[in-house]
């Protein structure tokens, strides 16, 4: 009997996104980055635990995985980052 | 030429894990397992094994550390008995879910309580359903050469399943006989290197053991039961042409014996299977028409094949060394399961024996012989537990 699984490898062996699953939708807060006073310390991006903080030019925040725990607002020692409650 | 030598179970297996070109060993020790890795532990010592021997702190532990290393793509082995492999339960689903080829033995132990350090097969019968393939092997040279095949046949894409090879604690892992080693040039010709369709790569980055929703849940796991469907055809085709390089078969799933025209046929697993040979040796010096099937895949369960064996005898006796507490043995359970439907089925029997290193004798087999072609109960209740002191006073 042919099956849908097989386009799937065998094992939930993935990139991510995996299987279209995001978590950023558990979030209640976002961080939301202020260009002008950020320096580009990247202590955000060493702290964040999902791996969410992208860097470049201008620091961005993947939202897809984002959890909103804030963890990054609370290291930046330029208070370049705000919590805003989600609607 | 290969060697002949003189090992047990334990030491075989260590030689087929350096044949194998094992990389990565982590086991933790317990009775009576822990002399194949001790054995091990000495050829990479001497540097007779190139591989990388994780010490653990439990078996848990031991198991988790050949799931990470079989990710990177490299060929695992670990080992391990009883509480043991209990204790590795929750990693047992994680590698099968995964699909990792890992290589396991179980030196088989009865499970506490009453504590015992002596044989059953309680331990991996309970790990039934844990989505291991189960190979029950006779004596040393199956064990060894079970485990060449059990690294064929995991490996191969379309099974991609870890594999469980259990031999009866002592009486298989601690009994010296000779052992025909093979070549490592004839090992290489049979076992290729491991190729992962998925491993460990910088370069292209994945989520190992991701999570699932329902919907992909349900098609993981259907995916991991057509895989063990296919292991059963693997099985049969590793073991045809490890035997025609080797000399050597075991039939891959089952091997019956002198069942063409038998009026009972015995089922069994691992090693009373050699004492039911002797026994079936016996009866037909005797004429009596009396046939052996040793069921040497538990899992997956070679469920046709069983019942075209079974179909033509009049009775059948399955003497198995676990019970499922509050119904009967789990292989009598799954036997019954495969006769159902015949026209004409064969009567059942099953026979509960050789619990925590109870020796399972000659007289024994051939009183269940004697019972299915007479009706002479053995044994105790109507599981015929036997070996139990009341049965003395029932019958
Ligand atoms: S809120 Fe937490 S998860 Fe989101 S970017 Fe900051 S540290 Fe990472
Ligand atoms: S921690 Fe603050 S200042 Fe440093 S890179 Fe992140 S946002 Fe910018």
């Amino acid at each position: 009997m042919p099956s849908a699984t097989t386009k799937l490898p065998a094992g939930p062996h993935l990139p991510t996104p995996c299987f279209g699953a995001t978590t950023g939708s558990w979030r209640t807060h976002r961080p939301v980055i202020d260009a002008s006073l950020c320096n580009h310390c990247l202590l955000c991006w060493l702290y964040c635990p999902e791996g969410c903080i992208e860097r470049g030019e201008k620091l961005k925040v993947n939202l897809d995985f984002c959890k909103g725990c804030g963890i990054c607002a609370h290291e930046c020692p330029r208070r370049a980052i705000n919590m805003l409650e989600e609607a | 030429m290969a060697l002949r030598r003189f090992l047990n179970g334990n030491e075989a297996l260590a030689e087929a894990v350096k044949l194998a070109g094992v990389e990565v060993v982590a086991a933790y020790p317990i009775t009576p397992q822990s002399p194949v890795v001790e054995k091990i532990a000495e050829f990479i010592s001497k540097g007779e094994m190139e591989s990388e021997y994780i010490r653990v702190e439990s078996e848990h532990a031991a198991l988790a550390a050949c799931y990470g290393a079989a990710v990177t793509g490299t060929r695992v082995f670990t080992a391990t008995s009883s509480q043991g492999l209990a204790y590795m339960f929750e990693m047992l689903h994680y590698v099968s879910g995964s699909r990792m080829p890992v290589v396991m033995a179980v030196a088989n132990r009865g499970m506490a309580a009453p504590w015992t350090i002596w044989a059953d097969h309680q331990d991996s019968v309970s790990c039934r359903d844990t989505g291991w393939v189960q190979l029950y092997v006779e004596n040393a040279q199956e064990a060894l050469d079970t485990c060449l095949q059990a690294y064929k046949v995991g490996e191969d894409p379309q099974v991609l399943l870890p594999v469980m090879i259990c031999l009866d604690g002592y009486t298989l892992s601690h009994t010296e006989e000779p052992v025909e080693v093979p070549e490592k040039e004839e090992v290489d010709a049979f076992l290729p290197p491991l190729r992962l369709p998925v491993a460990l790569d910088v370069e292209n980055p994945v989520v190992f053991c991701a999570g699932a929703g329902p919907e992909l849940y349900t098609e993981f796991k259907y995916q991991q039961q057509q895989a063990m469907y296919a292991a059963l055809l693997k099985l049969k085709e590793a073991d045809a042409e490890f035997a025609a390089r080797f000399g050597r078969s075991y039939g891959g799933t089952v091997e019956p014996y002198q069942c063409e025209d038998a009026a009972v046929i015995l089922v069994t697993m691992g090693a009373v299977t050699g004492t039911a040979r002797e026994v079936v040796d016996g009866l037909r010096a005797c004429d009596q028409k009396v046939g052996l099937l040793k069921i040497k895949s538990f899992r997956p369960f070679p469920a046709q094949e069983i019942r075209d064996i079974l179909s033509r005898a009049g009775a059948v006796a399955i003497l198995e060394r676990d019970c499922s507490y509050g119904y009967e043995g789990a292989l009598c359970t799954e036997v019954k399961a495969a006769l159902l439907g015949l026209d004409g089925p064969p009567k059942v029997y099953g026979f509960i024996g050789g619990l925590g290193g109870h020796d399972i004798t000659r007289e024994q087999i051939t009183a269940i012989y004697r019972y299915c072609l007479e009706g002479v109960q053995p044994g105790y209740g109507t599981d015929h537990f036997l070996d139990v002191a009341g049965a003395r006073d029932e019958n």
